[in-house]
């Protein structure tokens, strides 16, 4: 099992006929993900071949669940159409939807998010600008590559890409129930604590790797929330211990302002919250490895 | 992106704000003019992106067009805070009653905005937060209903205005959340919003930060860019599509995914402190692609930087095949010879994740004596931390 996407999510995806769309799309069937259909209003009623798999295009995320029962909506259309795309999916309500587009503005993620607040929370947004998520053997919605590590009982949640990826790969001999990408930019819909809480409840997951960056407090509200409430071990890594206050780094949120936001402020939170630690990405992974060994 | 106080001025003023008179001049005599056009008695405000400019000397008072000309003369140029002064602007004075404070800013904990309002305002503002936190209000805003009159009542009364500026502070903070919307900003901030002697509430400063994830929908955004304030090598890598910061280190940085470049300036500093204190020369992600194209403009920008003494390229192959990535680093440097630069310094390259094996064995093939393969990240920093010392 894992934390939100399994074997048996139904997944469609927004902007199924766009370059990035359609790369992923075959790249999550690959992974065995059950994609079931895509969604393009320009191009509703067609069909699109990925090596062999038909899937249909529909004219709204609605129509495509009530088509396919679709539970999972991933998102890869233009920055520019990305909270019409995100409106839509919380407008039918589709349980999960994860937004990879990156360079969103910000006050568009704001206005999603406050929608889906009004309407309930019935979804569950993950991004944007995110890897999205995967369940290693189980199913893929994103762009988290999936092979490189088989299933396991580690869950993990992140912040950056490439450094999910660097992590999954340094702990690939123990496998991962879930790696959860929730994104670098300043607002996003799902946080660590989300991911945490879930991994927390999860059965089939018996350690919680956490990755965060500079800028914002969120690792620390994460510290908080692991103190009151996580029993299974956590380990933590931070990235941006030696970045210039003022400096963007890449991701829209990983700029440290005045004295918030300093990775020496974040790991003295974890580590006050009983989360060890590490100096490296690979010292991150020993820690573990010394936990589940 | 930040704006200068004149350019928030600029942008209150055209969303209706109550702005006092102004301009702003890059030479005294610029500042004369001015100063004659606002009727002689002016203020001087060193336009910096810094904080504290008035405790360090770079607002000053001038009685009239000499003086408004002397003291331009006096600021431009001034250094405050690491940041040179090249503009000043020039504004009419106010007879100053009381000071208030007011912005707009974003708030990601709650993953919304927030109003920040205080009857205190002026320079001592941040104290004022600290010690006597109850004297600054702090509203969050819905960001799907916004600020609307009744909203701005509830700012009002929160922040304890007095009854006799709260109609004109209601019809502020309206219209700033309108220009806050319009603009795609992500802070607008006004020390101090003022009580004059007249009665009246005005913007007598301006600070706005601009989202450049919303550049799509404002091209006139891109004339606000300060282009004298930006690295030359910032400004190249930028008109190649790369995401590059320069910093002020001698290990040349060449990544993929903003996270794992972060990872990788800070392995390389921790390397560098048994190695001389050699630390990361830049902050380069090279995305997801990484073609030969996007690889060889990648170690062009690193390479003219001539700080550069060893250049540590980092790349786990996730989407991307190491092989590629690989032939890339080969491909790049032979386009950097044929475009008749000769290459000198050291690389490092260490390789993961997706084809990992073929990517080496690529690099191996090509024997570059320039080019050393380390296995491990953290074995990798060493080296490339060990070579720029030695090349120092």
């Amino acid at each position: 099992m894992a934390i939100w996407l399994t074997k048996d999510s139904k997944v469609i995806v927004q902007g199924i006929t766009g370059g990035e769309g359609s790369k992923h799309t075959k790249r999550m069937l690959a992974a065995g993900t059950q994609v079931v259909g895509g969604v393009n209003p320009r191009k509703a009623g067609t069909k699109v071949d990925f090596d062999g798999t038909e899937l249909p295009v529909f004219a709204s995320v609605a129509e495509a669940i009530a088509a396919t029962g679709a539970d999972v909506s991933v998102i890869f259309v233009p920055p520019a159409f990305t909270k019409a795309a995100v409106v839509e999916a919380i407008d039918a309500e589709i349980p999960l939807a994860v937004v990879i587009t990156e360079g969103v503005p910000v006050q568009d993620s704001a206005a999603f998010w406050a929608y889906n607040v009004a309407k309930g929370e019935k979804t569950r947004i993950i991004g944007p600008n995110c890897p999205g998520i995967a369940s290693p053997g189980a199913s893929n919605a994103g762009i988290i590559p999936a092979d490189i590590t088989p299933q396991g009982r580690i869950g993990l949640v992140s912040k950056s890409g490439t450094l999910t990826y660097q992590l999954m790969y340094e702990l690939r001999e123990f496998g991962f129930s879930t790696a959860v990408g929730i994104g670098g930019d300043p607002i996003i819909g799902t946080t660590h604590i989300d991911a945490l809480k879930a991994f927390q409840e999860d059965p089939d997951t018996d350690a919680i790797v956490m990755i965060g960056e500079i800028g914002g407090d969120a690792e620390e509200r994460a510290a908080e929330f692991i103190k009151a409430n996580v029993t299974k071990p956590v380990v933590g890594y931070i990235a941006g211990f030696t970045a210039p206050p003022g400096k963007t780094m890449g991701h829209a949120g990983a700029i440290i302002s005045g004295s918030a936001g300093t990775a020496d402020a974040k790991k003295v939170a974890l580590e006050a919250a009983g989360v060890k630690v590490g100096k490296t990405p690979s010292e991150t992974a020993q820690l573990m490895r010394d936990i589940l060994s | 992106m930040d704006l200068f106080e004149y350019q928030g001025r600029d942008l209150f003023e055209r969303h209706g704000l109550p702005v006092l008179g102004g301009g702003v001049a890059e030479t005294p005599q610029e500042a004369r003019a001015i100063a004659e056009r606002l009727g002689g008695k002016v203020v001087v405000k060193a336009q910096v992106k810094v904080g504290g400019r008035g405790k360090a000397g770079g607002v000053k008072l001038a009685d009239g067009t000499d003086e408004a000309e002397a003291r331009a003369t006096d600021i431009l140029g001034m250094d405050i805070k690491g940041h040179t002064v090249h503009k000043v602007m020039l504004a009419e004075t106010a007879d100053i009653k009381e000071e208030y404070y007011f912005s707009y800013l974003l708030d990601r904990a709650n993953r919304t905005f927030l109003c920040i309002a205080s009857v205190a305002g002026g320079m001592e503002i941040e104290t004022v937060a600290e010690e006597d936190p109850d004297r600054v209000a702090k509203i969050a805003i819905d960001a799907s209903k916004g600020v609307d009159e009744a909203k701005a009542r509830e700012i009002v009364t929160a922040a304890k205005f007095p009854a006799e500026v709260a109609d004109q502070v209601v019809d502020i903070a309206v219209k700033l959340w309108a220009a806050f919307v319009a603009e795609d900003a992500t802070l607008v901030e006004v020390n101090p919003l003022a009580k004059v002697g007249d009665g009246r509430v005005l913007a007598l400063d301006a600070k706005v930060t601009l989202d450049e994830n919303a550049g799509f929908r404002h091209p006139d955004h891109e004339a606000l860019e300060d282009k004298s304030a930006v690295d030359p090598l910032e400004q190249a890598a930028k008109e190649k599509n790369l995401n590059y910061v320069k910093l002020d280190g001698e290990v040349g940085i060449i990544g993929n995914g903003a996270g794992l470049v972060m990872s990788t300036l800070d392995v390389v500093a921790y390397a560098g402190e048994s190695h001389g204190g050699v630390k990361p020369a830049n902050f380069l992600d090279i995305g997801g692609g990484a073609s030969a194209q996007v690889m060889a403009n990648g170690l062009e920008i690193v390479l003219g930087d001539p700080a550069v003494k060893s250049v540590f390229v980092n790349v786990f192959g996730g989407i991307t095949a190491c092989d590629a990535v690989a032939n890339g680093i080969v491909q790049a440097l032979a386009l950097l010879t044929e475009r008749g630069e000769t290459v000198t310094k050291p690389l490092v390259v260490r390789l993961d994740g997706n084809n990992a094996e073929a990517g080496r064995a690529i690099l191996d093939g090509a024997n570059n004596p320039l080019v050393e393969r380390v296995d491990t990240m953290d074995g990798a920093a060493q080296r490339a931390a060990e070579l720029a010392a030695a090349g120092k």
